[in-house]
């Protein structure tokens, strides 16, 4: 597959991680930081870990749009689901995440209608076949995918569809990003730069993170390759003790994002003044939803949504492990009551969920392997 | 989700805690957890839904919890409790391989067969992968109210036409129509019965540390052939199922390599699920290798796009074998001489280390696990 | 929020301007090139996909600057490597 086989080359990966090792100051620990869930997944699917060295640690941030998303809008939007004549379409990615009465498979055993959809224009086609039904798109993620959600509203406007509408989920990747900025328990040497939130926002948004807490910060792509490439370039800046914006992934991010894409949003969309993220609280401006002039397709508008605030088990540390506080293996609760069978929170049921990537990838003790491997060799 | 069960899972995390983890360095308490999470999950397993839900028919975690929760647990005999393919049974002074499958695919038809096809082929499938000789199959058919006869033709002439290819005979059967609205058209269930004439012991269980693990041809044909089927995801490929009987394919291995120690039809839940069984019920751990896993360039792509990984995709013609490794290399060949395992390859071996496990080294040089997933692979967008 | 995939552009739809035929290793689809109209692709060129949009193009050069870097460290390691191997003279 072209421009994706050529970045999952393994000789240049040991080229790149001898590079990286070479830059590491003797008896220096660094603390990276890959921002997007994509991320996390590509980083244990292909077992990146493997290649660095004992000194260079990554942690897992919170740019999961779905890990973020509190018990409570689950539980509306089953809600949702539950009103007569509501067709529910949601991307996989939230098929299995629970509410507090169960998740959307388990809605649907109960008798729910929600349909998976592999892109929010399959929901307009469904609305379409369905004139006399509801049809409610469960719109999630960040402003990589607000975009495809704000286009499909504008043609399901040019067509004159009355029973289309969005629960709109969407939230901004900056304000999470300060959240671990600010957050008094982190203490990080760099940023991974999320790669196709910023084919849309560009990459001048991070450019406070340089500026004013003096953290470099690489926006990179999601081959094993891009993320390699993109920790060297950090490593170097911090060997250089440069902070700034770098882009890895120029090939598909352009500096300035995209102005259509932006203009989109900016017509369908505005910011809540608030949104509750899951495991990080409140934080203001950071989420997105469906302007008055679309009012006829916004979900909470057209239904009425309990908006129930619904705390996490007590159990939970999702939180932390959102913030790169914890490991997931460090939760207490991780891999024994809460697994990708039995999930307590989000961090295990979304598959870029930093737990359910090590359950599912990485559960095996990376010293040991590298042990046994090299007892094996000599 | 029981508070007790979290309680419990909490009350031993401060245990650990207690007997002065905490001063143990990094490595040794992740290995605690690790060793904590595997005591977890030897656990006997039990279902905490209320309802059964579309995670416990795909094949994995949920469907394995479901038949030993529920069904093993209630029928319990030696057996059943292999819970191989078929089941291996005496009559008399004959051996003879019993197993049952039931077909719900939606579309009927599709690129490479129909309904009929799978159900003739799996059943076969199932009886030649426990060492049996199939000789003889009945098909219960549940039919839609308002399904057309013209669709029923269709199905049933294709099941003619692969019990004729596979060397068996439909010999009883039954039918039930049921109103408009359920059965989706056709359901089909069936029973395979053959003979076990070959001197072999067959099962997972013998899998051991040394042995290879063979796949005989490319993965996720099926699986993703049906899914660009269904129509919704608007994608176009140039693929067809792989379904198709196996028996001739495992004559010729059995011939040439006796002493193979399983082998398993991959079907729902897909190769990662074979690989998963043996890890476990043999106690062994298993490494494979990406790169030596056939997939097909356009199963890739549709994979790619959607998010999913095509280990977990169900295949219909395709077997994984377990041989001892000094066998390896005969039972590649014996496979690629018939036209069904043209593309067989090692995949992996069995080992001692990390028992229970699979591991997969990939294509890029790195190692990662591969567990069960929960249901089935959902195409995702993150 | 991150599964975009490279696919190639292969035919523009004759009616819709929106949509496009695109590629990816042999399985088509049909996607919404909307996202791009201030520079709209044409066949040939390669885009990102996501959730059945275009969000961005793939700049070719890019993408071979980029290789070009990955390959000359890959280089300079096979000449660390082989001069490591020259210099075990035992």
């Amino acid at each position: 597959m072209r421009f994706v086989d050529e970045f999952r080359d393994a000789d240049k990966a040991h080229a790149l991680a001898a590079k990286i090792a070479a830059l590491c100051e003797p008896g220096r620990q660094y603390k990276l930081m890959e921002v997007c869930g994509g991320h996390t997944h590509t980083i244990y699917k292909h077992g990146l870990e493997d290649y660095l060295p004992e000194s260079v640690t990554l942690v897992h941030g919170p740019g999961c749009p779905v890990c973020v998303i509190p018990m409570g809008r689950v539980d509306d939007a089953i809600h949702l689901a539950s009103q007569p004549d509501v067709i529910m379409t949601s991307f996989g990615d939230m098929m299995r995440v629970p509410g507090s009465g169960g998740s959307f498979f388990d809605a649907n055993a109960e008798g729910t209608n929600i349909r998976m959809v592999y892109s929010p224009l399959d929901s307009l086609k469904i609305a379409k076949q369905n004139p006399d039904k509801q049809v409610v798109f469960m719109a999630i993620g960040f402003e990589t995918t607000a975009p495809s959600t704000a286009m499909t509203m504008l043609r399901a406007a040019a067509a004159g569809l009355s029973n289309f509408s969005v629960f709109c989920n969407h939230v901004t990747i900056v304000p999470a990003i300060k959240a671990i900025l600010d957050s008094p328990d982190l203490r990080l040497d760099g940023f991974i730069g999320p790669g196709h939130v910023s084919t849309v926002i560009g990459c001048r948004p991070y450019e406070f993170i340089a500026r004013d807490y003096g953290k470099p910060v690489v926006v990179a792509g999601f081959e094993p390759l891009d993320i390699l490439q993109s920790i060297y370039m950090l490593m170097v800046q911090l060997s250089q003790g440069r902070s700034e914006v770098e882009n890895q992934y120029s090939r598909v991010v352009p500096w300035d994002g995209n102005l259509v894409a932006l203009k989109a949003i900016g017509e369908t969309m505005e910011l809540r003044p608030y949104f509750e993220w899951r495991g990080l609280g409140f934080i203001s401006h950071s989420a997105l939803q469906v302007r008055e002039k679309y009012a006829a397709m916004d979900a909470e508008r057209l239904f009425q949504v309990p908006g129930v605030r619904v705390a996490d088990p007590k159990a939970c540390q999702c939180g932390e492990v959102l913030k790169g506080v914890l490991k997931p293996w460090e939760c207490k609760v991780f891999g024994t009551a809460c697994t990708p069978e039995t999930p307590i929170g989000t961090c295990m049921v979304s598959p870029e969920g930093a737990c359910a990537a090590y359950y599912n990838f990485g559960r095996m003790n990376r010293t040991r392997v590298a042990e046994a491997a090299q007892a094996g060799r000599s | 989700m029981s508070q007790s069960w979290i309680d419990q899972a909490l009350a031993e995390h401060d245990e650990l805690d207690a007997g002065g983890r905490r001063q143990l360095p990094l490595a040794d308490r992740e290995q605690q957890v690790l060793d904590r999470i595997d005591r977890a999950r030897r656990r006997r397993p039990k279902v905490r839904e209320e309802r059964i839900t579309m995670s416990h028919g795909a094949g994995g975690k949920a469907t394995h919890t479901l038949i030993e929760a529920v069904f093993l647990d209630a029928f319990r005999n030696p057996l059943l409790e292999p819970l191989e393919d078929a089941a291996q049974l005496r009559l008399g002074s004959a051996r003879v391989a019993l197993t049952t499958d039931s077909y719900v695919v939606s579309p009927l038809f599709f690129p490479g067969g129909t309904i009929g096809d799978l159900a003739v082929n799996g059943t076969v499938n199932d009886l030649a992968v426990s060492g049996a000789t199939p000789l003889y199959l009945s098909a219960g058919f549940i039919l839609e109210e308002g399904f057309p006869v013209a669709d029923l033709n269709r199905v049933v002439e294709s099941m003619r036409d692969a019990a004729v290819a596979a060397g068996v005979h439909i010999v009883t059967g039954d039918t039930k129509v049921v109103q408009k609205g359920k059965a989706d058209g056709c359901y089909i269930n069936t029973a395979g019965v053959g003979l076990v004439e070959r001197d072999v012991s067959l099962g997972v269980a013998q899998a051991q540390p040394g042995d290879a693990i063979i796949v005989s041809g490319p993965i996720g044909d099926h699986g993703i052939t049906i899914m660009l089927a269904r129509g919704e995801l608007d994608i176009e490929a140039d693929l067809c199922s792989d379904t198709a009987p196996l028996n001739g394919l495992v004559a010729g291995l059995l011939d040439a390599v006796p002493g193979v120690r399983a082998m398993r039809d991959a079907t729902r839940g897909g190769v990662a699920t074979i690989l998963n069984e043996i890890a476990k019920d043999a106690d062994v751990g298993v490494l494979v290798s990406e790169d030596e896993i056939p997939v097909r360039a356009e199963v890739r792509g549709a994979s790619e796009l959607l998010g999913i990984d095509p280990m977990y995709v169900a295949c219909e013609g395709r077997l994984v074998a377990v041989v001892p490794g000094e066998a390896a290399d005969q039972a590649v060949a014996a496979l690629r001489a018939h036209p069904l395992g043209e593309r067989a390859a090692v995949i992996g071996r069995v080992r001692e280390e990390q028992p229970g496990i699979v591991q997969l080294k990939t294509a890029f040089g790195g190692t990662r696990i591969v567990d069960l997933l929960v249901g089935d692979p959902l195409p995702r967008i993150c | 929020m991150c599964l975009g995939i490279p696919g190639e552009v292969i035919e523009l739809h004759p009616e819709q301007p929106d949509l496009a035929k695109v590629d990816v290793s042999g399985v088509r689809r049909l996607i919404n090139i909307g996202l791009l109209t201030d520079d709209p692709p044409v066949p040939g060129e390669w885009v990102l996909i996501h959730v059945g949009f275009a969000l961005s193009k793939i700049d070719e050069r890019e993408a071979a600057a980029a290789m070009e870097f990955l390959e000359g460290i890959g280089q300079a390691y096979e000449d660390e490597i082989s001069a490591l191997r020259e210099s075990v003279i035992e």
